[in-house]
């Protein structure tokens, strides 16, 4: 029986397994940021350990740096307190560090691929549930705890148990208007938020090949929300051509030699997933939230479900408690529900394609009068400088958005981009849970084409009017 | 970590699915540099009225005194979903819970759980949803959890569950995890030998 590309990746990682105890694998690489990390450094000091391999570690702060200035006196003052513990940390330990005010500072999960220090038929690890989004390159890349990061700064390796397989097919061809987020919005409401529980996913199909690297990332950075551990796609020419002379890519010989290597990392024809399913990716529509869980999601186009739409009474009551809380009425249209805050960025979608989709949008309008502030937050310092010398902080700031520094932002709003109780946020992000951009905020989960739409009509838009 | 044989507790419900780690720990309390006193904060945003947390929510199961000193924690399915913060568990561990009984949970929790000596319990949703008649009808039931037999009483219930046998024999002699992986520094020593080139690169 063959295998599949999670199953070849897994496999290829084992060191050693004893009797009646899960395989340890070896891990490849391990992205560092300033929330997650402080324990794990200060629990290694305790023992007076060392990292086994400083340099497969890589180093940057994003989750609670400000995007108004780059500079550590605009964060608070426990933030402070974590990105000095993250550079003397670093110093000490010899770990890779990006700083403020270099290209390859920003959301951890971009800098990764965007400095080729994520690569196909690695094991990627962080303490930070969206490192699925390298699975993107075929990488088995996922989130772990604290715990785990300082196991792994020691020891450079994991125990993990094998997961099942899942394969999600994407047929047909992504309309125009429709976007990675679309689909993957409309994977989670399809499979619900935990229907991916113990499952490594591939994604697979004609609409996932026709995606960038950075449509990809997208798509692989939300299986968590579904509950997947990880969410591979088999990388391909577009892979190669993504990583090829990137900083940490491998480079001559050894950059051919590992081409061979990952044109072989594809499910085989007779491997056995222990889950099938099929989407057809062709007929979907721009897709929004309307709940307080990425699962609770429906095409633009769709009217507020009602808890009488859902047989499972805990399902039933999960979307009376999500009306409640996002004050959306059963029965209503989403287009016009009026929105108070626009968000572009996040790991999810703080890529350079996902600025260029908004500004395309964008162009020539302004946010409407209602929507109180309007944010594009670049998901590093090449990102932004990219978009800059393209000319779209112009078109973004003409239309009436701030222009920001990289960084998580508002996606998790533990900065200071927060929105206040009630505010309703059409938000490129990944997470809609109650409070998660705010205590008592409102999150609707969109592209970015989408929220820019959002933002120029100041409420729930079909993105499909502009184009 | 905290060792687990046998603990017998005080059992509070939370009658809710996808109880996030978002809810169990908000973000403002992530910013600290160590593993301690987030048991305070623990679901923050539903114990509290107010952010100074001078205002407990009589609403909520944990502020009743019926459930005070509780160690057992009852949920619905999917518990601990979203972010892979370890400050949850933390969180958990340090307002005093031992143990949090659900169908099912989210894969990064449930391994932090493990990882820190908070015994996650994963028993049928027929079996949680008979755990919960029971609290409701007598409120302040205590649980009794024996990992060595593998075992949940409740009142005249009792239930059987699963653990990974390495995991429950890490929790019951409070293994650290890290010293046994580096009785196989020979092993890893090897394994990193032969491997090619652009894997073992890093950022050299």
């Amino acid at each position: 029986m063959g295998k599949t590309l999670y199953q070849k990746v897994y496999d290829s990682h084992v060191v050693f397994q004893q009797e009646g105890e899960l395989p340890t694998l070896y891990i490849d690489r391990q992205l560092v940021h300033e929330v997650t990390s402080p324990q794990a450094f200060a629990g290694i000091e305790a023992a007076g350990r060392k990292l086994r391999r400083p340099d497969l570690h890589l180093a940057t702060m994003d989750h609670d740096i400000s995007t108004k200035e780059q500079t550590i006196e605009a964060c608070s003052p426990m933030a402070q307190e974590q990105i000095k513990a993250l550079m003397s940390n670093t110093k000490k330990f010899g770990v890779k560090f990006f700083g403020f005010g270099e290209d390859n500072q920003g959301v951890v999960h971009i800098i990764g691929p965007q400095t080729g220090f994520t690569l196909p038929g690695t094991t990627l690890v962080c303490g930070d549930s969206h490192t699925a989004t390298h699975g993107a390159f075929g990488a088995l890349a996922f989130g772990i705890g604290t715990s785990e990061v300082e196991h792994v700064m020691a020891t450079q390796t994991l125990k993990q148990g094998r997961l099942k397989t899942m394969k999600i097919e994407c047929t047909g061809s992504l309309q125009k208007g429709v976007f990675a987020k679309d689909l993957i919005l409309a994977i989670i409401a399809k499979l619900t938020t935990a229907g991916g529980t113990g499952y490594a996913v591939e994604f697979c199909g004609q609409a996932v090949r026709e995606l960038t690297m950075e449509g990809r990332m997208t798509l692989s950075n939300m299986a968590i929300e579904f509950g997947a551990k990880a969410g591979m796609i088999a990388p391909d020419e577009t892979t190669f051509e993504y990583l090829k002379g990137r900083m940490y890519s491998p480079k001559g010989e050894d950059f051919d030699k590992a081409v061979e290597y990952w044109k072989t990392l594809k499910s085989d024809d007779d491997a056995v997933f222990d889950k099938v399913v099929t989407i057809d990716a062709g007929s979907l529509e721009p897709f929004v939230t309307w709940g307080t869980n990425p699962g609770q999601g429906a095409p633009i186009t769709a009217k507020v479900p009602s808890e009488s739409d859902f047989s499972d009474p805990i399902v039933a009551k999960s979307c009376k408690d999500a009306l409640d809380y996002i004050a959306l009425k059963s029965g209503d249209p989403l287009i016009g529900t009026p929105v108070d805050y626009v968000f572009i960025g996040s790991c999810t979608n703080g890529r350079i394609e996902d600025f260029r989709e908004a500004a395309k949008i964008l162009k020539g309008h302004k946010i409407a009068k209602n929507i109180q502030l309007a944010i594009a937050v670049p998901g590093s310092g090449l990102v932004k400088r990219q978009a800059e010398a393209e000319g779209l902080d112009k078109i973004f700031i003409e239309a009436g958005f701030e222009w920001r520094q990289p960084g998580c932002s508002m996606c998790l709003a533990m900065n200071d981009d927060k929105a206040p109780v009630g505010v309703r946020v059409a938000s490129t992000s990944n997470r809609n849970f109650v409070g998660r951009q705010g205590k008592g905020s409102r999150t609707h989960l969109m592209s970015p084409a989408t929220a820019a739409a959002c933002a120029i009509k100041g409420a729930l838009a079909d993105v499909r009017e502009f184009i | 970590m905290q060792k687990f044989t046998v603990h017998t507790g005080v059992a509070v419900p939370l009658d809710s699915a996808n109880i996030d780690t978002d809810q169990i720990i908000p973000k403002q309390f992530l910013l600290a540099v160590d593993r301690n006193g987030f048991g305070a904060h623990l679901f923050h945003d539903w114990r509290y009225l107010d952010d100074a947390e001078t205002k407990p929510n009589p609403e909520f199961n944990l502020n009743k005194p019926e459930y005070k000193g509780a160690t057992v924690l009852v949920a619905r399915d999917n518990f601990g979903n979203g972010s892979s913060r370890e400050h949850a568990p933390w969180a958990l561990m340090g307002y005093g819970f031992r143990a949090v009984i659900a169908p099912s949970f989210a894969d990064i929790f449930y391994n932090n759980s493990l990882g820190n000596g908070l015994l996650p319990i994963k028993l049928s949703a027929e079996d949680v949803d008979e755990i919960f008649k029971v609290l409701e009808a007598k409120p302040g039931t205590q649980i009794t959890i024996s990992l060595e037999d593998m075992t949940v009483d409740v009142d005249t219930l009792h239930f059987t569950f699963d653990l990974d046998p390495f995991r429950r024999h890490c929790m019951l002699e409070g293994l650290d995890a890290i010293s046994l992986t580096l009785q196989h520094q020979e092993e890893i020593t090897d394994y990193e030998k032969k491997m090619d080139n652009w894997r073992a690169h890093g950022t050299l």
